[in-house]
């Protein structure tokens, strides 16, 4: 029994390794360049970390696993921070994360990394993070960052707000008091909103930015899904969220440079592409420094960047491999696709694309 | 009299044992369950109490600081939950016992078993989705009207999520366990007392005021008791529905509620990492000292009753 089982298997590897050769004579070496690795995959695997890529993880797993049959990813929602700190004690093979390692973080040993070597971030996951609003009779807003900082912190308070009027010439708005939505619950989006705010509108929105709102003002939601029903239900209200999860209500515009931008995902992938990196830090590290102050009115710079956080080098061979395949299939065009079509991501622009392979291809 | 009791002994058959062993078992496991949940709170509470309170979420000054106004608002939304489920479920339970006509009040009966057996979650979408926008606009009539009273004070909640709108979700959700308690309490009522009372020439509402209420009460306290159980642990509900902050506020229709422990729990666990967690699970330890003592509360309301009860 076993020796038939051995013989099928080799005789399938021989068929297998004869029917390729005969198709490299005709085909891209490229295409059997990413057939043969892939097929020797196999073992259970586990990332930890962002919620914010939830979803995306989950259609990017399904479809590498399909391909891949023997091996198993699990991805637990548990949090960027949890996420990270799995990570570096050596519990997952690799984190999701909302914002990239910390220069502290970096000075810790990581567990799954092969001894002496450190970990790099790389995008993997970019939503824009639209403003949405339910005023009635009101279908396009313009907002800039301060207006936007005043209204989450309270001092605007009705949407006939002579600061709110200057930005919508030919709009009237109506007397109603201004209900704004956020996240009840701790989240990279509030995060990403309130970094942008705080770097756009520092003399407004003057708290550091972090997973949970900071201000006594507004109302809170639980999740993504219960800001909108927030806001979809009440009136006079005005929250953010992903932009995929907008749906039919009225997305506002924002200022950048002197132009009014709504949210697009190639705008908010060029401003990603288009930030500098966090100096300091390792040749493949694609840490960035997002730039949300940009005046360039082709970029959202509103925008929610999640990270994969891997080792240069793995302290096990197989993993380091399986994460080269993983995180190459998730960055690749492909990839990029079925996030954008579950869970509404802007995939990555081709240089950023190229920059992240690079940095894929040095993992060991 | 010890031949008796000899003769007890003697009789004492496998099946007794077993059955008695197992009752044994039973009630000690219940004790071992308990006593398993208290030192997990307790073992992961600690360092909750010695870490510097920056690291919990908004920077409270102190543990204390930060578990104040989640006490309160565990405590002022049940209590408000309370407030609005008791008289209607006594109305109701007493209406099913003493009142309605025997097919309605099965029917009715069966009802508000059925509202039992709904998912919290269900509430919560319910709460959300359909309660808070359509009761909006009242609480702004409130608000407009009324909003010298403190409890309505302005400004008013744009999206209706408010503690008012918990305690009413929270209020529905207790209504089937008082009443179906309530109801059998008040159908165990003596029929000599009710029928002396009646001889006497009560009308029926003085029968009920003289002979079915005191025989109920130690019954009506342990209901309303269960149910404040459920309205303090109650989770999802109130998670989706309020609109939370870290304050301690009396206002029913604000934007500003304060929110309660395991709703407060639920939505931060997820994303919550090192000492927070630690911090979180401390809120649960209050939470469980709080229904303890509720708990106990009713136990001696219950005990202290017993004698005035009226039964037999």
């Amino acid at each position: 029994m076993k020796i038939t089982r051995t013989g099928g298997i080799a005789a399938l590897a021989l068929v297998g390794a004869l029917a390729l050769t005969s198709c490299a004579a005709n085909e891209t070496p490229s295409g059997d360049g990413s057939s043969a690795p892939e097929s020797t995959l196999s073992g259970t695997f586990n990332g930890a970390g962002a919620s914010s890529q939830g979803a995306a993880q989950d259609a990017w797993v399904a479809a590498f696993q399909t391909a891949n049959p023997k091996v198993t990813i699990n991805y637990e929602q548990t949090g960027s921070g949890a996420g990270r700190e799995t990570f570096i004690a050596g519990g997952s093979d690799w984190a999701g994360s909302d914002s990239a390692l910390s220069d502290d973080e970096l000075a810790k040993t990581f567990g799954s990394c092969a001894a002496d070597s450190k970990a790099i971030d790389i995008p993997t996951y970019i939503s824009p993070i639209a403003v949405i609003f339910n005023v009635e009779g009101v279908k396009e807003l313009n907002l800039d960052a301060a207006t936007l900082a005043k209204i989450f912190k309270g001092e605007i308070t009705t949407w006939n707000d002579p600061a709110i009027a200057a930005l919508n010439k030919g709009t009237t708005f109506p007397d109603t008091a201004i209900t704004a939505v956020h996240r009840s619950d701790d989240s990279g989006t509030t995060k990403n909103f309130a970094d942008y705010l705080n770097q756009v509108a520092p003399e407004v929105w003057d708290q550091k930015p972090a997973d949970a709102f900071p201000y006594q003002t507004g109302e809170g939601a639980q999740g993504t899904s219960g800001v909108v029903n927030a806001v979809t239900n009440g009136s006079g209200t005005i929250g953010y969220a992903d932009a995929s999860k907008a749906g039919s209500l009225g997305t506002a515009k924002i200022k950048v440079g002197d132009e009014f931008v709504a949210y697009s995902p190639e705008a908010a992938a060029a401003v990603v592409a288009e930030s500098p990196l966090v100096e300091g830090r390792a040749a493949n590290d694609l840490a960035f420094k997002l730039d949300r102050k940009t005046t360039d009115p082709s970029h959202y710079p509103l925008v929610l960047v999640s990270y994969s956080i891997v080792c240069t080098e793995y302290a096990d061979a197989a993993k380091g491999e399986f994460v080269k395949a993983y995180i190459g299939y998730i960055t690749s065009a492909e990839g990029q696709k079925v996030a954008a079509e579950s869970a509404g991501a802007a995939p990555l622009s081709a240089d950023l694309a190229k920059k992240v392979a690079d940095a894929i291809a040095s993992i060991k | 009299m010890t031949a008796v009791t000899a003769r007890i002994t003697a009789k004492k058959r496998l099946g007794d044992r077993l059955f008695s062993g197992g009752a044994l078992a039973a009630g000690a496991l219940i004790l071992v369950v308990l006593a398993g949940v208290a030192i997990f709170l307790v073992a992961q509470s600690i360092p909750a109490f010695l870490i510097d309170p920056s690291e919990i979420k908004g920077s409270p000054s102190s543990f204390w600081a930060y578990v104040g106004p989640l006490v309160f608002g565990t405590i002022w939304a049940a209590a408000l939950a309370l407030l609005i489920a008791v008289p209607i479920a006594l109305g109701i339970s007493l209406f099913i016992s003493h009142y309605a006509p025997r097919r309605l009040a099965q029917g009715l009966g069966y009802t508000i078993d059925l509202l039992a057996a709904v998912p919290s979650v269900v509430f919560g979408l319910w709460g959300a989705g359909v309660l808070a926008p359509s009761i909006q606009p009242f609480y702004a009539w409130l608000v407009d009207n009324l909003g010298w009273f403190p409890l309505f004070a302005p400004p008013v909640s744009g999206t209706g999520r408010t503690i008012l709108t918990v305690a009413i979700v929270l209020a529905v959700m207790i209504l089937p366990i008082i009443t179906a308690l309530c109801r059998e309490v008040f159908l165990q009522t003596p029929k000599l007392h009710e029928e002396a009372a009646l001889a006497l020439g009560a009308t029926r509402w003085e029968m009920i005021k003289m002979a079915v209420l005191p025989f109920g009460r130690p019954g009506i306290i342990s209901a309303v008791m269960l149910g404040l159980g459920r309205a303090l642990g109650e989770t999802m509900a109130v998670a989706m529905v309020l609109s939370p902050a870290a304050v301690i506020s009396f206002v029913l229709t604000g934007p500003q509620n304060p929110t309660t422990i395991p709703a407060n729990i639920a939505l931060n666990y997820p994303e919550a990492h090192g000492s927070y967690v630690n911090v979180l699970i401390a809120t649960g330890l209050i939470l469980f000292v709080i229904t303890f003592a509720v708990n106990s509360l009713a136990r001696w309301a219950v005990a202290r009753r017993k004698e005035f009860s009226g039964a037999n």
